[in-house]
């Protein structure tokens, strides 16, 4: 599997994902799952300019995300998998064939409580990541290579600083 | 921002935006060099998320009228929003990637049109990039 990260992050693509990430796990293509992003050109043509052309930009809407995900996991080269927000993800766990999930940033928006710096969470929110750890899934909150990664327990109990 | 008085008439001119407190200190940086640092609007964005990054500059531009945004990073957060606020708009100007000698350049440039002014400063800019030592001599980036 070359998919060396599954994020979500609802910035999408920005500075910590493409130079933060891109360059210490030598990224060479991100696949940003979103059904809005994947409907407009307008917004790919705005994503993709903020990579470098060395790197690939795939946009995909989830239903076409869970049929080709095969395909981009046989890649040889390293790739992220990217959603703007947990129901996407968790849409795509349940397709199979994700082990592990980094929160790397959910941000304040009305209704979340703040856990980290960087991950802001509703009671909804909360559940679905324990439903999806349930499965299986590792998750952990980790906005840059060098942070420690927090784990989903931690975060949730409050102990995460 | 400097002690100096500034000018009475002397208006915001641009915001510049960026990661952590990159708008702070280069406005900083401009301010103890020129004594203009109250030409530009530094903005951070800590913890927000895209729509509320878009909506943060967006109120500072209505705010100021200023029409021109230096951001910090072609792939950055508030690139994507500056980008969006401009999407249509044919009055108002982004330049990414900015650094201190172009700001330096746009805070003097202030009897050019602030979007004159901005592209202006992006070439000084670009070119005030220099190298110097191990490949020997001094060269432009």
């Amino acid at each position: 599997m070359t998919l060396v990260l599954h994020r979500i992050d609802d910035r999408l693509i920005h500075g910590q994902v493409v130079v933060g990430w891109g360059q210490p796990l030598d990224i060479r293509f991100i696949i940003l799952v979103d059904d809005e992003v994947a409907a407009s050109e307008w917004e790919q043509e705005l994503y993709r300019m903020g990579v470098p052309p060395e790197m690939d930009v795939y946009f995909l809407s989830v239903n076409k995300a869970i049929s080709e995900l095969p395909r981009y996991r046989a890649d040889a080269r390293h790739g992220i998998l990217l959603t703007g927000d947990i129901d996407t993800m968790r849409r795509l766990v349940d397709a199979g064939g994700i082990t592990s999930i980094n929160l790397g940033g959910i941000h304040h928006r009305t209704g979340r409580t703040q856990r980290l710096r960087y991950v802001f969470l509703n009671g909804d929110e909360e559940t679905a990541l324990r439903e999806i750890a349930t499965l299986g899934v590792a998750i952990s909150a980790q906005d840059v290579p060098g942070a420690r990664p927090i784990p989903l327990d931690d975060i949730l109990a409050g102990v995460a600083s | 921002m400097s002690d100096r008085a500034p000018d009475e008439n002397a208006k915001p001119r641009a915001i510049v935006a960026g990661h952590g407190d990159f708008a702070q200190g280069l406005v900083s940086a401009v301010d103890v060099i020129t004594g203009r640092g109250h030409q530009l609007i530094p903005v951070a964005v800590p913890g927000l998320c895209a729509e509320d990054i878009e909506k943060l500059i967006r109120e500072r531009m209505q705010e100021s009228g200023v029409k021109v945004i230096f951001t910090d990073l072609q792939a950055g957060s508030c690139t994507m929003a500056a980008r969006r606020i401009l999407r249509g708009a044919d009055d108002a100007v982004l330049i990414a990637g900015v650094n201190l000698p172009t700001l330096l350049d746009f805070v003097f440039a202030d009897r050019m049109p602030a979007i004159d002014a901005a592209r202006h400063s992006a070439e000084r800019g670009r070119v005030a990039i220099t190298v110097v030592g191990a490949a020997g001599g001094v060269k432009q980036a």
